[in-house]
């Protein structure tokens, strides 16, 4: 297999040799996915705690929906989201159709799910230790939320990257939302959809590698931010 | 009044949301532009524009689907220009209000590929209708569209044309891909199969393994490409003014020559003829 030999080196070719066209695509994904990810650890995270925490009726049909959401198919979160911002559609005043906006909205409704079922996990087994000390404390459901999050930082950065892994993944949204224009919307996924289509298959695959790398890195300077926080609170 | 400022949390929410993911991509004189695989996979748009933009200063933004699914975005208003080849469709959509008028552009040809074994025995042939109906009596493998684009389109009318019936051939000898052009060779190459596909694409195509073009030059395989402007009285988002100048361009002097001037290996891929 000559061709996957051929793609590694090409990627490395690509990403010493400064090519600023691709930097451009890579700062593009980068900007749309780590800004949904933030919007979605924003509302995702109190969402999947308040659920951990929370004594009302229809929680386990909540937990059984949210967990089954995780797996919402990308291509159909593009079709909504277009048929939303569509010039047709009930948002199209807004004028986000075709615009990093616009995939960010989509990828956003894509990961919170993620985030919040992730969350209600961790919160739920902390709450499980602490809830009769919270409790002996005074301290309500509700107001032990940010706390018992505080605490679970360190396990709720896996949800944090598991969002970011689905969102800088996926092709089928962004691809529908965005266009995939030149130097506007195309993201690294949609340009190896373009390259795979033009027959380009060592590009392609070398731009795949070049993904899996930055999937790396970002994973890599979470880790590192970890344990540097880890040492700060054990001095 | 707690309860109106609880109701009103998520809307305030939404508006938050978009106040400060709008501004940070804020945008410049520009026009959406929604055509074809065949005018992207080849390169002739990523060729031209540039000359256009740095006369004009305006941003052509190319959104590259199917035909069918072009013409729906644009009739959506998703768009302020239409390029295309599928003029039947196309003149419908003038016809129906939604594009304002219908100017040729361009035109290049169809040509059939084919394995080098040749199953049906084809290759040198310039009748397609002919050619096609043999693919079928061989029961050769034939990828198609079917993504109701251009070129399909252009596909279906020669099997109707052949007497084929396709729905008894669907998932055997017929394979139907539902994705774009450059999808489809690359699956079409995969399997053995015969594929109609645009001669642009076919040129720069860089995943040509052993396939040969086996049925060329027959007048039927004719490809024309239309340009409308999206109407903005049906539309009024429409930047009218932007894609108009784009067309003027398109077909006038410089932008029919600068179709001209792209060539991938010495081969022209699109003709210029606008009127």
């Amino acid at each position: 297999m000559a061709d996957f030999a051929g793609a590694f080196l090409q990627s490395l070719g690509l990403i010493f040799g400064g090519d600023a066209e691709l930097w451009a695509i890579v700062a593009i994904s980068l900007k749309v996915s780590l800004t949904a990810v933030a919007f979605a650890c924003l509302i995702g995270m109190p969402i999947g705690a308040w659920i951990a925490v929370g004594r009302f009726r229809g929680r386990r049909g909540l937990i059984v929906a949210v967990n089954a959401l995780m797996g919402l198919p990308p291509v159909v979160v593009g079709l909504v989201v277009y048929l939303m911002l569509s010039n047709s559609g009930p948002l199209g005043v807004l004028q986000l159709l075709y615009t990093p906006s616009a995939m960010i909205l989509a990828q956003f409704i894509l990961v919170t799910p993620i985030v919040a079922a992730l969350t209600r996990q961790v919160v739920e087994t902390l709450n499980d230790e602490y809830a009769d000390q919270l409790r002996s404390l005074g301290v309500s459901r509700l107001r032990s939320v940010p706390a018992l999050l505080w605490d679970g930082r360190f396990a709720l950065t896996t949800a944090v990257l598991a969002g970011f892994g689905r969102a800088i993944a996926e092709v089928g949204a962004v691809m529908i939302v965005g266009g995939n224009i030149n130097h506007v919307t195309r993201v690294m996924t949609t340009t190896i959809a373009l390259e795979t289509s033009k027959g380009n298959l060592s590009l392609a695959l070398a731009l795949g590698t070049i993904l899996i790398l930055m999937a790396f890195t970002v994973n890599a300077a979470v880790a590192l931010l970890d344990s540097a926080s880890r040492r700060v609170i054990h001095v | 009044m707690s309860n109106l400022k609880c109701r009103r949390a998520p809307l305030l929410g939404a508006a938050a949301f978009f106040a400060v993911v709008s501004p940070v991509f804020a945008l410049d004189s520009f026009i959406v532009v929604q055509s074809t695989t065949s005018t992207q996979n080849s390169g002739l748009l990523d060729s031209i524009l540039p000359g256009f933009t740095a006369e004009t200063e305006i941003e052509v933004r190319i959104v590259a689907v199917g035909t069918g699914q072009a013409i729906k975005n644009a009739q959506n208003g998703d768009g302020d220009v239409l390029l295309v080849h599928a003029k039947a469709a196309e003149e419908a959509f003038v016809a129906k209000g939604w594009g304002v008028e219908r100017h040729d552009v361009m035109y290049n040809d169809f040509v059939i590929v084919g394995p080098p074994a040749d199953p049906a025995g084809i290759a040198g042939m310039s009748d397609a209708v002919a050619a096609l109906r043999k693919i079928a009596d061989a029961n050769a493998i034939y990828a198609s569209r079917g993504d109701d684009s251009g070129t399909h389109k252009a596909e279906l009318r020669l099997w109707a044309e052949a007497g084929v019936d396709l729905a008894a051939a669907s998932g055997g000898w017929y394979r139907e891909t539902g994705s774009g052009m450059g999808a489809t060779l690359n699956a079409g190459i995969g399997m053995g199969a015969y594929i109609l596909t645009d001669r642009a694409t076919w040129i720069s195509f860089g995943n040509k393994a052993d396939h040969q073009i086996s049925v060329e030059e027959d007048p039927k395989l004719f490809n024309q490409y239309g340009v409308i402007l999206v109407n903005p009285e049906k539309h009024p988002n429409v930047n009218a003014d932007a894609g108009q100048i784009f067309i003027d361009w398109l077909t006038g002097n410089a932008g029919q020559a600068a179709i001209a001037d792209y060539k991938i290996d010495g081969q022209q891929l699109f003709f210029p003829n606008a009127r």
